[in-house]
């Protein structure tokens, strides 16, 4: 699903050049569920940029489901982050004035789904993740679990390739986040191709591999035994 | 433009902002409210200076003769030119379907005169019937003089309203004697004129009476002609000017006098005079234009610099969305909208204000320079126009600025 191969990137700060991903080499196949560990500064958030095409690499080839992913400009871009890509962040980034249903009914918008339809398609997703009793409710009257669900809702409305998840535990309590992650797990089971940003060894441990990211080299790559969340719920 | 998800977008921007929404809204309005405003007064100055020239015929031309400057076929300069009745019947019979009303003047000069004991001293002129019209005479009493009284060499009078004051007093003048340097004239009329005392200090005689009895001969000093009325003011200017260069070369070849003397034929064409108090209101408008144009800029400004704020204030959103798939002109057009939606809808109410303020108020103004200010339909749709341009303009550079936010960059924004 996903190949990167030697990528680089660094940043120009002043005169000094940044050198953050130093050649990752890197697969993921369909159905995988990885999580990216390593402490800040590591490169995994950059890593993750570039496999969200909100950044470019400098070298190197990154290929998802097949298609090259290079010279982009911004409208295909935007066109493929739509149509291959779910992102789930740390802080959840839902909008404010939008009810629940229509958070999770936007990326159907920019793929110019008529709003009937879309609000039908939300609807559905907004259930699996069970809370159609919300649909309506704005961000601000839901809990942080509750925004995170909303925000995997919306992750998959667009039905994409894979889910890119940026510290998806990070602004919530423990036993939050393991709903959340049991919530991850199951879509995994699903089939569909998670990957997750983190530095919290247990959230890693409920992943089915983890890759180990240190001064922008990968150190370590390997698959572990699964924990299930749905045990600490 | 129809998506409803936009619509509610900017509605919940703008409720969110009243206040500020309401500012910005409120420099616009009354940007348009100064431009429709002063617009109205300048053309309520255009209705005034209209009402002015209407107080004589408006469209009239005046002619005069007076001594040659240039020496030509062997005359010498400061030869006096006279106009002959055959000019004049010539220039009529010519023109006789562009003419509206046309008269000749033989002028009695020191016309004293008399009724018993009272007696002054007036400007005393023979003239045909239309001359009424030319001078725009209204008959407080009696009647004009007609042409019955022109070919009969009628002695009948038309005093001016000064002239009866003066030798009448209260009594009444109709059928009454005055003397004319001597001679018996029957006053028929009374008439005043809107151009005031100074034109109701005269008295008209028949033209024919005035020559014969006051050793014209054939004679008269003035000719007075007004055109047809035409669609409008350019129409009728041209025709005015041709009609005015035609009659000037027929009567230079007639009398002798050389082309390019301009002192012993003279026309005065009211509509040349008009022309420049057109153009003096069309400088005025202009002026007006500009300043109401800089005032909806600084309304622009106003709306640029709010949008701009609130771009900076929703740039994470602009990246949520960019990362949910949104394309750059979808933002433009996000932005574009919201800026157009406010400017539009301020600018209609400064209009609607200004449009009622002078419906409501132009009709009470009336003095000299200043009559029912108003608008037409046209500049309510210029301005109309120039709102939406307006609120595109002012929305271009944030929409700008927000297409081009990095969604990398606006996530990272915490």
């Amino acid at each position: 699903m996903i190949e990167i191969k030697d990528l680089h990137k660094s940043y120009k700060t002043g005169n000094n050049s940044l050198h953050v991903l130093k050649g990752i080499n890197f697969n993921v196949a369909e159905g995988e569920l990885v999580s990216i560990m390593g402490s800040s500064g590591s490169g995994k958030s950059t890593l993750l940029n570039i496999l969200g095409m909100l950044d470019e690499a400098d070298s190197g080839t990154y290929t998802l489901d097949g298609v090259p992913i290079k010279n982009l400009n911004e409208k295909i871009a935007a066109r493929y982050r739509n149509k291959f890509l779910g992102f789930i962040f740390q802080s959840f980034n839902l909008i404010n004035y939008k009810t629940a249903l229509d958070n999770v009914a936007l990326p159907l918008y920019y793929q110019g789904m008529k709003r009937k339809e879309r609000i039908e398609r939300a609807m559905a997703y907004l259930d699996k993740v069970g809370l159609s009793p919300w649909a309506q409710h704005h961000p601000n009257e839901l809990s942080g679990g509750q925004k995170q669900r909303v925000a995997i809702a919306r992750a998959l409305a667009s039905d994409p390739k894979v889910l890119l998840a940026d510290e998806p535990t990070g602004a919530l309590d423990t036993k939050t986040s393991y709903e959340v992650m049991d919530l991850i797990q199951k879509i995994n089971e699903e089939g569909r191709t998670i990957l997750i940003v983190t530095h919290e060894h247990d959230i890693a441990e409920m992943t089915k591999r983890i890759v180990n990211l240190k001064d922008g080299v990968i150190i370590d790559d390997k698959k572990v035994d699964q924990v299930k969340a749905l045990q600490y719920v | 433009m129809f998506d409803l998800e936009r619509w509610e977008e900017i509605f919940e921007t703008i409720r969110k902002n009243k206040l500020r929404t309401f500012l910005t809204g409120l420099s616009v309005a009354s940007g348009i409210f100064i431009l429709v405003v002063l617009l109205g007064i300048g053309q309520g100055m255009r209705n005034g200076i209209g009402v002015q020239f209407e107080q004589d015929a408006a469209n009239i031309l005046y002619i005069w003769t007076n001594r040659t400057s240039v020496e030509y076929k062997g005359l010498n300069p400061g030869r006096e030119i006279r106009l002959k009745n055959t000019d004049y019947q010539t220039t009529a019979q010519k023109y006789i379907d562009e003419l509206e009303y046309k008269s000749a003047v033989y002028r009695i000069w020191n016309g004293v005169v008399t009724f018993k004991k009272e007696s002054g001293s007036y400007r005393v002129e023979g003239v045909l019937p239309d001359y009424q019209f030319l001078e725009n005479s209204t008959m407080t009493e009696g009647r004009y003089l007609n042409y019955t009284d022109h070919e009969n060499y009628e002695k009948v009078a038309v005093i001016g309203n000064r002239v009866k004051n003066d030798l009448f007093k209260e009594a009444d003048p109709i059928g009454k004697y005055v003397e004319i340097s001597g001679i018996n004239f029957k006053v028929i009329g009374v008439f005043t004129d809107p151009g005031g005392e100074r034109e109701e200090n005269r008295v008209y005689v028949p033209l024919s009476t005035g020559q014969r009895v006051f050793y014209g001969q054939n004679y008269i000093n003035n000719m007075a002609f007004t055109l047809d009325k035409q669609d409008n003011f350019e129409a009728a200017l041209a025709a005015s000017n041709k009609f005015s260069s035609e009659l000037e070369a027929f009567l230079k070849e007639q009398h002798s006098v050389a082309p390019e003397d301009d002192r012993a034929i003279n026309i005065n064409n009211s509509l040349e005079n008009a022309k420049r108090f057109y153009d003096l209101m069309d400088m005025i408008k202009y002026f007006f234009w500009g300043v109401g144009i800089c005032t909806i800029i600084a309304g622009i400004v106003g709306v640029s610099n709010i949008m701009l704020i609130i771009v900076k204030e929703r740039t994470r959103e602009i990246g949520v969305r960019k990362a949910l798939g949104a394309e750059p002109l979808s933002i433009v057009g996000m932005v574009l909208h919201e800026s157009i939606f406010v400017t539009a809808i301020a600018g209609l109410v400064g209009l609607i204000g200004s449009l009622a303020l002078l419906e409501l108020v132009g009709p009470m103004i009336e003095t000299e320079f200043i009559t029912n200010p108003s608008v037409n339909f046209g500049i309510a749709l210029t301005t109309v126009f120039i709102l939406v341009i307006a609120g595109a303009l002012a929305g271009f550079f944030p929409a700008y600025r927000a297409a081009r936010i990095k969604p990398i960059v606006a996530l990272r924004d915490e």
